[in-house]
C-alpha cells in the first residue's frame, strides 16, 4: 500500500461497514446534520399513495369510461367484458376466460416500465429498501449483492418494457385524439377532459422518450457519433430530456392518476364535462 | 449556542466556530472539540490549518493544491463526503458545530488521513487504452463529437469521494474485492466509448468485463457518486447507466446479439 499500512480482512464476528476494523472509530451510523430523511419519506408517501389509488382503481373494474374519454388505466381494454367505447381501444384479445379487471392486463406494461426505470430504481432502493437510505447514511442490511442475482437481475429487461411503453403511449395518444368528440361521438368538439387527456399523454411521451434505455437505443450504443449524424442529433435531444427524467417521472405519474380520476368523476356522475366547443 | 464575539480582523466579520475533529489512528480515536477563529472567505481546510498552527500541531491532514484540483483533501464534513478546500465556511450557520472526520469507507492512517490504496489496486485492474494497430502515436484523428463523452470523465481529479460514498463498499467491506467502484467503472465506460480503443480487436470486451470482472451488477444506481462529485461529472447518468445498457446489449438482449451477428456490425 502507498502508505505502508495493510487492510485487515473482515471477520464474521466483527462489525462491518463504516464500523469495520481499521476504519475511523466512530459509533454513529452517520454524522449528517441535514434533514436527509425528508426525501426518502416523501418518496414512500408519494409512491404508496399512487400504488394504493391505482390498485383500487384497477380492481373495481367500473367507472372507467365516460364518452368520449377512457381512463388511461383501462386502455387498451383487452378483456371481452369491457364497455363498448365506440371506436375506442377495445381489443378483446383475452376472450371470455379472463375473469379479473381488464386493467390488470395492460397495467403490467407501464408499471413494469416504471418499476425497472433507472430513476424509480434509485428512488425505491433508497426509500423502501434503505439501500442506502441516503448518501453516507449506513444501510441496515448485513449483506448486499446488488443487481447481480434473481430477482433484481431482471431489471435488465427495462428496454423491453420501454418498447411496450411506446405502444401504450401510442394508444393513449389515439385515446386523446378520440377526445375531440362529444358524448354523442360527433367530431370537432373539445371538453376539459380533452385537455386532461392531452396533458397526460404529452407527459407520458416525454417521460417515455427521456428513458435511459431510449437514450442508449437512439444513439448511446454508438462509438462514432460522427458517422451517424442523425442519431447523434437525436441522442442529444433525448439527452436533454433525460436530464429531466426524474421530474418527468413524477409529473407523468401524477398526470396519469389525475386523468384516471377525472374520468372516474365523469363516469360516476359527479359532474358533467365542461365543453369548450 | 451563542455566537462568539468577532475576533477583530480587518474585515470585522471574524467569529469563533465550534469544530469536532476526529483524532486517532487504526487502533482507536474519537471526536475532539475545538473552538477556532474563522474569517470571511475561508474554507474548512483553512480552519484545519489554523488548528494545526494554534492548537493541534500534530493534527494529520492530507492536502496539496487548495484549489479543488488535486483531490487530496477529501474528508467528511458533517457526515457528507466533501473536499476540505472547496467547502466554504459561509455555507454553515455560525452557531453550528462542524464535524470533520476522515473518509469512512477506507482504513484510517491517522486523524484525517486515510489509506486509499484500495483505489489504486482497482485502477490497476482496469486494462488500459489499447492503441489501434495501424496508427502510430501522433496519427490519431478523432472528431470532437466522438470524444465528448470520454472527455467529461477525464475531468475526474481522483478525490475518491465517489468511492467513499458508494454504499456497495462503504457499508460492505466484503464487496471490495469484487466491485471496482464508480470511479473505475467510469474509467471502463470512458475506454469503451473511446473512438480509437482497440481492446475488442485484442479479444477484450469491456462491456462484458464491466459486469464480470469489475462488478457493475453491484451498482444499484442510487446516484450518491454523482451527488458528491466535486467536478460535477454525471457519473451515474453518463457513465454507469450507459455502461449497464452496453452490458445488457452483450448479455441480456438476444435481439441486439442477433442483429450484431446478422449484420456483422461493431458499434
Amino acid at each position: 500500500m502507498a502508505t505502508g499500512t495493510t487492510e485487515r480482512p473482515p471477520s464474521p464476528d466483527q462489525p462491518g461497514g463504516v464500523r469495520a476494523p481499521g476504519r475511523a472509530a466512530i459509533k454513529a451510523r452517520h454524522l449528517r446534520t441535514d434533514r436527509w430523511w425528508v426525501q426518502p419519506t416523501a418518496t414512500v408517501a408519494g409512491l404508496m399513495a399512487f400504488i394504493i389509488y391505482s390498485a383500487w382503481r384497477a380492481l373495481i373494474n367500473d367507472d372507467y369510461y365516460a364518452a368520449p374519454y377512457v381512463s388511461p388505466f383501462y386502455s387498451p381494454c383487452l378483456g371481452s367484458d369491457c364497455v363498448d367505447m365506440k371506436g375506442g381501444p377495445n381489443f378483446a384479445l383475452f376472450g371470455d376466460w379472463w375473469f379479473m379487471s381488464p386493467a390488470a392486463i395492460i397495467l403490467v406494461f407501464p408499471l413494469g416500465f416504471r418499476f425497472t426505470c433507472y430513476y424509480y430504481r434509485k428512488s425505491y432502493y433508497r426509500s423502501f429498501w434503505a439501500s442506502p437510505p441516503s448518501c453516507a447514511v449506513a444501510e441496515p442490511h448485513k449483506t448486499y449483492t446488488g443487481e447481480n442475482r434473481f430477482p433484481l437481475i431482471l431489471q435488465n429487461l427495462h428496454r423491453y418494457f420501454f418498447y411496450a411503453a411506446l405502444v401504450v403511449a401510442a394508444i393513449l395518444t389515439y385515446d386523446a385524439i378520440l377526445g375531440f368528440r362529444n358524448s354523442d361521438y360527433e367530431w370537432g368538439h373539445m371538453g376539459l377532459g380533452t385537455l386532461v387527456l392531452w396533458a397526460n399523454v404529452v407527459l407520458i411521451w416525454l417521460y417515455t422518450l427521456s428513458c435511459h434505455s431510449c437514450r442508449h437505443i437512439v444513439g448511446g450504443r454508438l462509438r462514432h457519433f460522427s458517422k451517424h449524424p442523425v442519431r447523434y442529433r437525436a441522442w442529444g435531444w433525448v439527452g436533454k430530456l433525460n436530464a429531466r427524467h426524474a421530474q418527468l417521472a413524477w409529473a407523468s405519474l401524477i398526470s396519469v392518476g389525475l386523468a384516471d380520476f377525472y374520468v372516474f368523476l365523469l363516469a360516476s356522475g359527479a359532474f358533467d364535462d365542461p365543453m369548450l366547443f | 449556542m451563542t455566537t462568539a464575539p468577532t475576533t477583530g480582523t480587518s474585515t470585522g466579520t471574524g467569529y469563533t466556530a465550534r469544530f469536532k475533529v476526529w483524532r486517532g489512528d487504526a487502533e482507536g480515536g474519537g471526536l475532539e472539540d475545538f473552538a477556532v477563529e474563522v474569517n470571511e472567505g475561508e474554507v474548512v481546510l483553512d480552519i484545519i490549518h489554523r488548528l494545526q498552527a494554534t492548537q493541534a500541531p500534530d493534527l494529520a491532514v492530507r492536502w496539496n493544491c487548495k484549489a479543488g484540483k488535486c483531490g487530496s483533501c477529501s474528508a467528511e464534513i458533517n457526515g457528507r463526503p466533501r473536499l476540505l478546500c472547496m467547502t466554504r465556511m459561509s455555507v454553515f450557520e455560525r452557531d453550528e458545530t462542524i464535524t470533520v472526520t476522515p473518509l469512512r469507507a477506507f482504513p484510517v492512517v491517522r486523524d484525517l488521513v486515510t489509506n486509499v490504496g484500495f483505489n489504486y489496486e482497482k485502477a490497476r485492474e482496469v486494462p488500459s487504452f489499447v492503441p489501434p494497430e495501424k496508427l502510430a502515436p501522433g496519427e490519431y484523428r478523432m472528431q470532437q463529437e466522438d470524444v465528448d463523452r470520454s472527455q467529461e470523465f477525464r475531468k475526474c481529479i481522483e478525490c475518491f469521494l465517489c468511492q467513499d460514498t458508494c454504499h456497495v463498499v462503504r457499508d460492505h467491506e466484503e464487496n471490495k474485492q469484487a466491485f471496482a467502484g464508480p470511479r473505475f467503472l467510469m474509467r471502463v465506460a470512458e475506454l469503451d466509448m473511446h473512438p480509437l480503443d482497440a481492446a475488442a480487436d485484442e479479444g477484450l470486451d469491456r462491456k462484458t468485463t464491466a459486469q464480470e470482472e469489475h462488478g457493475l451488477g453491484y451498482c444499484n444506481i442510487t446516484k450518491c457518486c454523482t451527488e458528491v462529485c466535486p467536478e460535477n461529472i454525471k457519473i451515474t447518468d453518463n457513465a454507469l447507466i450507459p455502461l449497464k445498457e452496453r452490458t445488457v446489449d452483450r448479455k441480456y438482449d438476444p435481439l441486439v446479439w442477433l442483429g450484431n451477428k446478422i449484420f456483422r456490425r461493431r458499434e
